[in-house]
């Protein structure tokens, strides 16, 4: 079982197999990731009661958390494919890692307006510093935007690999620091926080949407990531023999 | 209905929220599969508009 | 003498050669700190405010100033490859960099930043507590600005997307370091955040020389 596990890993690793397994797979996550999140709005917007404190505005939440869950997940996930492709200079994995970025960062930017635009009937501004994962959100962003800089700056694709692969494993160690000592520093100056879990109980009619707008920001991360491979891995194969009998420049 | 979209009066943060949310999935969704047929188009035209952004190409003459 | 004394005795060497070269971060340092109060009132409850903020991003904007030397003169002069190919350990040969970087930018900046925090009223205690602060921080901010230069070194404009690299990623310094002061400002004790500094320092200190090793040799490569 184990070696048959192993076998189909080096061969998803192979550039002309994943391409074939990736058109494959992907609609069918780019599907369940739709219908989940389909219906995770339905439930919290129409089924899903009023909270008692905040109101109909609590209902951002369903917006607010996956997103910024997702912009977590996808830096965790470009830097352990960077981490991947440095150490045993898997190309595949390089192509991952670029193509979690701009997923991440479009996430990690709409967790911050979304979260703006909940903190505002919160608190009456938009921005609030003293809200420890505001101001981390906004660090990540930055972190985004310095890994993609610096792939952009490179002119050979197999430094750009090499050299914002580092950045990312660089940066994911700093994340958590990053993250706790922002929440460190905010607990200093008594901010208010828009968190709603924390509340010991939260009706399931409450919970249950959350969790479908979770799994299916999830799902249907995995089919942006795969999409978005496909592209890349044509791109970066171009010369190879089945890239050019799959286009028809070669006979 | 109204009652519904006026979100106990958060409807102007509740419903630009969900609007922004539905532009970045659909744009996440889009955007990709219009560059891999870009792609597709640009490498079966053979010319090769993503040349310079990658390694120099060696073309084996036989 | 080992290779780790060569390296820092003729880094330093070449710096001192150029001591306006060397000394240009702090004298940046210096005017962005004097520019702040021209730019409010210059009462001292307000400077007080202010003060222990503008110490720390005028310290984490100059140390920028300084790092993208750091690898490149060697780099275009071809001596870093040299070194690269020589038997001494990478990992030294960055630590000793790194060593007569911080002595040469970053020790000055420690020496002026209680002149600097005078200006802003702050009392001696905060002073104190800042100079220690900035003695644990700076060889942090060394280390990731090191990386940064590290990866840039073979671009031609690497200077400008240096800041963007490094600077996310000094956050937690910044934080500890002005609460540290903060919390001597106000009375209490600022071992807390120290040694958040202290332990920030150990894991910089031994994750840090890899990172940079692995850098410079993808940047040279």
């Amino acid at each position: 079982m184990w070696r048959l596990l192993v076998r189909w890993f080096h061969q998803l690793a192979s550039p002309p197999y994943f391409y074939r397994f990736a058109g494959r797979v992907a609609p069918w996550f780019g599907v369940v990731g739709g219908l989940l999140i389909v219906a995770g709005a339905y439930g919290g917007l129409a089924l899903a009661p009023a909270d008692y404190q905040q109101g109909d505005g609590f209902r951002i939440i369903y917006v607010h958390v996956p997103s910024a869950y997702l912009s977590m997940m996808a830096y965790v996930v470009m830097a352990s494919a960077a981490f991947v492709g440095f150490v045993w200079r898997i190309k595949l994995a390089h192509a991952v890692a670029v193509s979690a970025a701009p997923i991440g960062a479009s996430f990690t930017f709409l967790a911050l307006v979304t979260g703006m635009l909940w903190g505002k009937p919160m608190w009456g501004t938009y921005w609030q510093w003293a809200d420890a994962r505001l101001v981390s959100e906004l660090v990540l962003l930055f972190l985004y935007f310095g890994y993609m800089a610096l792939r952009a700056a490179f002119e050979e694709r197999d430094k750009a690999d090499r050299a914002s692969a580092l950045l990312a494993v660089v940066g994911v160690v700093n994340v958590p620091i990053i993250h706790y000592s922002v929440i460190w520093w905010s607990t200093l100056h008594q901010g208010p926080s828009i968190s709603k879990l924390d509340a010991p109980s939260i009706d399931a009619s409450m919970l249950v949407p959350l969790l479908l707008m979770i799994f299916g920001h999830t799902f249907l991360f995995v089919y942006v990531l795969f999409e978005r491979l496909k592209g890349e891995v044509l791109l970066r194969e171009r010369q190879a023999r089945w890239v050019r009998k799959l286009v028809g420049t070669t006979a | 209905m109204s009652e519904f979209l006026s979100m106990g009066g958060y409807a102007a943060f509740v419903w630009p929220a969900y609007g922004l949310t539905l532009i970045v999935l659909v744009a996440n969704v889009l955007l990709p599969r219009r560059r891999h047929r870009r792609i597709l188009k640009q490498l079966r035209v053979g010319t090769d508009e993503f040349q310079s952004v990658s390694q120099p190409t060696v073309r084996h003459v036989p | 003498m080992t290779a780790l004394g060569q390296v820092i005795a003729r880094d330093l060497k070449v710096a001192f050669r150029r001591p306006g070269e060397m000394l240009n971060p702090v004298v940046f340092f210096a005017v962005a700190a004097s520019l702040f109060p021209l730019a409010m009132t210059p009462e001292l409850s307000q400077l007080r405010d202010v003060g222990i903020a503008v110490l720390w991003v005028s310290a984490l904007l100059s140390s920028l100033l300084a790092l993208d030397g750091l690898f490149r003169t060697d780099a275009e002069d071809g001596s870093l490859e040299q070194l690269i190919l020589s038997p001494v350990n990478l990992g030294t040969v960055v630590v000793a960099k790194m060593t007569a970087h911080w002595l040469t930018s970053a020790l000055p900046l420690v020496v002026v930043a209680p002149l600097v925090a005078l200006a802003f009223y702050l009392p001696q205690a905060a002073v104190v507590t800042g100079v220690l602060a900035l003695l644990l921080a700076t060889p942090t901010l060394s280390v990731l600005g090191a990386i940064g230069a590290a990866l840039t070194v073979s671009l031609h404009r690497g200077g400008s997307l240096l800041g963007l690299l490094v600077l996310p990623l000094a956050t937690p310094v910044l934080i500890f370091g002005a609460r540290a002061m903060d919390l001597s400002l106000g009375g209490e004790s600022p071992a807390g955040p120290l040694l958040f500094l202290a332990a920030l320092l150990a894991l910089a200190m031994s994750l840090g020389p890899v990172a940079v090793a692995a850098a410079l040799r993808v940047s040279l490569e």
